[in-house]
């Protein structure tokens, strides 16, 4: 059921490596203590798998994210997309925020807002229209194109950060807890959705989340970090159906083994004691 | 002026800014956020309610200052609207406009967009970088504490009496709520929005254009009307002192002539014009803070 990171994923095996973290180390040096967020972290993605990251809360996912993201510089490690080392937030990465009403325009419509980084990217006006279109579509907001973000539900507005994230047609897509802050039944919908997308596009997603049943329903594989220091705890590969039902699947005997697997890894997490993944 | 941007969120009846309340076809509903407040504030009746509205108060204001000029021993003044309001006629749609009325609205329009330019300039450079604020920050606190009238019999020198000494008092006494207020308002960037737009690759002048401005632009609108009443006044003080023409020398000089309906007629134009300026400055302002004004009647209905 598990592997240790050094071996490749059985059905992953023909796909090149899309991202790949190194040996990252974060310190915060705050005067005269400096706090260790993230030890030692080495794992990769293979081009197209959608891995989920889930670990106790304040293990550090979000330090993690913003290294991977570019926006902040680890303190030791890399980060590499493509094969390209990550300085900076890179063109091929989109990323979905917790707060995603904090991460809109609030000054700008649902379309201008998918439309902005397109428009950073120098892209023709018709093929923006094109993928903005698209996107929205894709989210199920296109009647809502022309509408403020703020005139729309929690769920909604992630939903346009999706659609924004999509349009960019990133090599990744990062999203750091994107359904922490919404209901219940709006969750289990874009959870769906995203499964949907990443099958339609083929992207690499990276899924931040705290949450375990929604690490299993939605990862391919279930990256288990472990407690403050962060070093990777478990790799657990979901070898659950592509086709995925909120009903069935989560009823789904195998989906509640792997769900208790990763359960233990985290209260295993919490005590502070890294065991050897079985 | 005591109202600010930050405090001010009426709704209007009809807001350009906001679009139709989109339809509500998906399982999340939409809150509708844009309705209406007021029912059949929109139709004719509605309309002549509000205008009478409005007109009360100052109706009953100027009927009772025509009640006491009425009486015998009012005095030579205090003279009564009718010859005020004469005297406004025959003085402000004559020639005087042009001597007096224009060049004051000159200066006090071309100082207040240099303060303004001057003001978010250098705010956005304050608020961006912790810097340059602490090596300057002292300085402005100085500067700022001086008091712009104290400026005139400097700027004399200087400058002479002509409309760069007018201007350069207006300037100086117009740039620090703007620049304040900017400062802050770049400050308070949301660092989520702001990791956002780096993400999507947003940077330079379009990350200026787009997010810093107008995240900060409640903040600058703010700014921006409490330096437009402080304008007006600044003015009136600048054109007191030495000075042959504009409303201020206008004021002082019937005053000193004893032709007090002119003086009364003076002050008159004095507070149209600021009612004017005021409510450009409010429907310019409903245009560019639309947005916000919807979003925070959002928060609050949550």
């Amino acid at each position: 059921m598990t592997t240790t990171h050094e071996s490749v994923p059985h059905h992953l095996g023909e796909r090149p490596t899309m991202l790949k973290v190194t040996g990252l180390q974060k310190i915060y040096n705050g005067g005269a203590t400096a706090v260790e967020a993230v030890r030692d972290l080495t794992f990769e993605l293979a081009q197209g798998e959608l891995v989920c990251l889930v670990g106790p809360s304040g293990c550090g996912k979000t330090t993690l994210l913003k290294c991977i993201a570019g926006l902040m510089p680890p303190t030791n490690g890399t980060v590499e997309l493509a094969g390209q080392p990550v300085l900076s937030p890179p063109p091929g990465m989109a990323v979905v925020f917790q707060e995603y009403g904090r991460s809109l325009f609030a000054w700008m419509s649902v379309s201008a807002n998918v439309e902005l980084p397109l428009k950073e990217k120098k892209l023709p006006k018709a093929r923006r229209a094109e993928l903005v279109a698209e996107s929205l579509e894709a989210v199920g907001l296109t009647d809502f194109a022309d509408a403020y973000p703020w005139q729309l539900s929690g769920g909604m507005q992630q939903r346009v950060a999706i659609a924004r994230a999509i349009a960019y047609e990133p090599q990744v897509l990062l999203m750091d807890e994107p359904f922490a802050a919404v209901d219940a039944q709006t969750r289990a919908d874009l959870e769906d959705l995203v499964r949907q997308i990443w099958k339609r596009l083929g992207v690499t997603v990276l899924f931040v989340t705290h949450d375990i049943d929604e690490a299993v329903y939605l990862g391919e594989r279930v990256l288990v970090l472990s407690n403050s220091p962060t070093v990777v705890q478990d790799d657990v590969i979901v070898d659950l159906p592509v086709e995925r039902d909120q009903l069935t699947t989560r009823q789904d005997e195998r989906f509640t083994h792997l769900r208790a697997h990763v359960y233990a890894q985290i209260q295993q997490a919490k005590k502070g004691t890294p065991t050897p993944a079985a | 002026m005591s109202r600010t941007a930050l405090g001010d969120t009426r709704s209007t009846p009809h807001d350009p800014q906001n679009p139709p309340t989109a339809d509500p076809t998906e399982q999340e509903s939409p809150v509708a956020r844009t309705t209406r407040r007021r029912p059949g504030a929109g139709g004719p009746a509605g309309v002549a309610l509000r205008t009478a509205h409005i007109l009360l108060l100052p109706t009953v204001l100027i009927g009772l200052y025509w009640a006491f000029t009425a009486q015998p021993g009012a005095g030579f003044y205090t003279p009564t609207p009718s010859a005020i309001g004469s005297a406004f006629a025959e003085l402000w749609f004559s020639d005087r406009f042009f001597v007096d009325v224009l060049p004051s609205l000159g200066r006090l329009l071309t100082g207040f967009a240099l303060a303004a330019l001057i003001g978010v300039g250098l705010g956005v450079l304050l608020g961006l970088d912790s810097r340059v604020r602490a090596t300057i920050e002292p300085v402005l606190e100085f500067l700022r504490a001086i008091p712009p009238p104290v400026l005139v019999p400097l700027m004399i020198m200087l400058a002479g009496i002509d409309d760069t000494m007018k201007i350069t008092v207006i300037v100086f006494g117009c740039v620090w709520p703007i620049l304040l207020n900017t400062v802050e308002g770049v400050r308070a960037v949301d660092p989520v929005l702001s990791d956002t737009a780096r993400c999507y690759g947003i940077t330079g002048t379009t990350r200026l254009r787009v997010l810093i401005l107008r995240s900060a632009s409640p903040q600058i609108m703010a700014g921006l009307r409490l330096a437009l009443a402080l304008a007006i006044i600044l003015m009136v003080i600048s054109e007191m002192f030495a000075s042959s023409s504009g409303l201020g020398f206008a004021i002082v000089q019937f005053q000193r002539t004893f032709a007090i309906p002119e003086m009364w007629a003076g002050m008159v134009l004095l507070g149209v014009l600021g009612f004017v300026l005021s409510s450009l400055f409010e429907f310019v302002e409903g245009r560019v803070l639309g947005w916000y004004r919807g979003l925070r009647a959002a928060h609050r209905g949550e």
